[in-house]
């Protein structure tokens, strides 16, 4: 039995004349015990996919099972084996360290001890803390406290929703060591992330852009399916080098890429002529060479098409 | 001091308490420049920024912006420069044309001005059907792009952007750079703040905080050749993992 099943969710919100859309049909399966990335940007609808699976939302349309259990009908227990981390920090400010997680794990008719074993390397670097006030935490304390309260009832399925958004590429790496272990533990976790270098990091990815599903993959088979040949191409003058390879009758599209620019090339490309295409044009210093596709070109080369 | 730096620290420090935000930060950033400004959560970026934007007054060194003393003449300073977020950019229950005529407003721009910029502007973005919806009911791509030009609307010698392309589409974040470039090219100095590694790789210079100093400050190539590293996330990674002190 997969861990989640999607089938055409459909979102939409307002009333009569203002309604919008955001989700149009959802659908994708998570196996048990993956780590599956939701990849997209702000306003893709990710945050409402993970209200509805868990149970925080009604959709719209289509149907989804949660371990096997429904979305609507089966509410109830659901609760009691996800854990969720949304994405704004909702912890009780007011209460101490120790104070959230007891509440949390007494809610769930557990306690802190009971499950010490599956928090213990995320808890432990707060628990010199534990008697702070969760307010008065620096934000990557209040992550892993956040990460630590949904753990405490031992979910077998776990939400994340843009557990990284804002923070910085260190922070990002640790947060995502964290993910792999408890991964080995056998959560299945669903993660939610507008960064798109942390697709790579994930068993399988569903990519979405408003609201509609442009790809459920591997990062490989993503990238795989890119399908077209890719170039880096750099030079002394990156702005009109730039300018030059949009011009090309070769490049199918063109567009930064840190200190590259990357171009997509029509079918039968010869890297030499483009070279003195560019030259030609008076550019200096040219670097021309063949690169797999990245996440983000999948992403965008499914956005334009 | 020449007429073609646009932000000069020296030894700039922000003190609360017995916590040091900032400790001693010197740089110079030249007109119609791009500085990235990087650094780790909590390294002290925003109270950096803070005190150049005339918002926060420090307890140690100095610093001039546009020109103006940080101490002494913070209310010229807010008048020159430009500010956008990605947290907080406009209204959302206002319409574009008026938030662009709030902003405009409180920079004194006359009527004149603000009519022949405003269309202007708004066949820039392509968004002339728009003027006259509410800014909620754009797509955030849109949002972005906008605030930026509202930000850089009363022509500012300075702008500051602090993470403006977070959760941004891979699509929008690179038509935001074109406009960044284009800001630029007019003269207006940028300083960024950024997440992304590869948008680093965009900016003229960088400079990297790591615990309320700056640990490095050159251009992309020259961090990443003194640094013996294949890209800029690896440049952040190696000096933000000295860090001693704790995020924000």
């Amino acid at each position: 039995m997969p861990a989640v099943v999607a089938e055409n969710i459909v979102k939409r919100y307002g009333k009569k004349k203002d309604i919008v859309e955001a989700l149009h049909g959802i659908s994708f399966q998570a196996e048990q015990g993956e780590l599956f990335g939701i990849i997209g940007p702000d306003g893709a609808g990710k945050t409402s996919l993970f209200r509805i699976l868990t149970t925080l939302l009604l959709p719209d349309g289509g149907h989804a099972t949660v371990d096997g259990l429904d979305v609507v009908k089966d509410f109830k227990q659901i609760r009691n084996r996800v854990g969720y981390m949304p994405g704004k920090f909702s912890l009780y400010q007011d209460l101490t360290v120790a104070e959230n997680m007891e509440f949390f794990a007494t809610i769930f008719n557990t306690s802190i001890d009971e499950n010490y074993d599956l928090v213990k390397d995320i808890y432990s670097q707060i628990e010199p803390f534990k008697d702070r006030r969760a307010g008065k935490l620096s934000g990557g304390m209040k992550q892993k406290l956040a990460l630590s309260c949904a753990l405490i009832h031992r979910p077998s399925i776990l939400f994340l929703d843009e557990p990284t958004t804002g923070v910085d590429s260190v922070s990002r790496k640790e947060f995502w060591e964290m993910l792999r272990k408890l991964k080995q533990q056998g959560i299945t976790i669903l993660v939610s992330t507008p960064y798109m270098d942390e697709a790579s990091l994930c068993d399988r990815v569903a990519l979405v852009q408003s609201g509609k599903l442009l790809s459920v993959d591997t990062p490989a088979g993503v990238r795989a399916a890119f399908g077209k040949p890719l170039l880096a191409v750099r030079a002394e003058k990156m702005l009109p080098l730039l300018n030059d390879l949009k011009g090309s009758g070769a490049v199918a599209d063109a567009y930064p890429f840190g200190e590259y620019h990357h171009a997509v090339m029509r079918g039968n490309h010869d890297i030499t002529e483009l070279r003195q295409y560019l030259e030609q044009k008076g550019h200096q210093q040219v670097e021309i060479k063949a690169v797999e596709p990245d996440i983000e070109d999948c992403f965008m080369d499914l956005m334009k098409n | 001091m020449s007429q073609n730096i646009a932000i000069q620290a020296e030894g700039l420090t922000k003190r609360f308490g017995d916590f040091t935000a900032v400790d001693g930060i010197s740089f110079e950033v030249q007109k119609g420049e791009i500085f990235g400004f990087l650094g780790a959560n909590g390294a002290g970026k925003t109270t950096a920024m803070r005190m150049l934007c005339g918002l926060s007054i420090p307890t140690g060194g100095k610093a001039t912006v546009a020109g103006f003393d940080v101490y002494r003449q913070t209310e010229q300073i807010k008048r020159n420069i430009g500010y956008m977020s990605q947290k907080f950019s406009l209204y959302e229950d206002l319409t574009v044309k008026e938030n662009i005529r709030f902003y405009a407003g409180i920079y004194g721009k006359s009527d004149a001005f603000i009519k022949e910029k405003t269309a202007f502007l708004l066949k820039e973005l392509h968004m002339e059907s728009e003027g006259s919806k509410l800014v909620k009911s754009l797509p955030l791509g849109w949002k972005q792009k906008l605030a930026f030009s509202v930000a850089i609307f009363h022509e500012p010698g300075i702008v500051f952007l602090d993470e403006p392309t977070g959760g941004v589409d891979p699509v929008t974040r690179r038509e935001f750079w074109n406009m960044i470039y284009q800001a630029a090219a007019n003269g207006i100095t940028v300083f960024v703040t950024t997440h992304y590694m590869d948008e680093a790789e965009y900016c003229n210079r960088v400079s990297i905080m790591v615990d309320g100093r700056i640990d490095a400050l050159d251009t992309p190539r020259e961090l990443k050749r003194s640094l013996q590293a294949a890209s800029m996330d690896e440049v952040f990674l190696k000096l933000a993992r000295k860090a001693t002190r704790n995020a924000d």
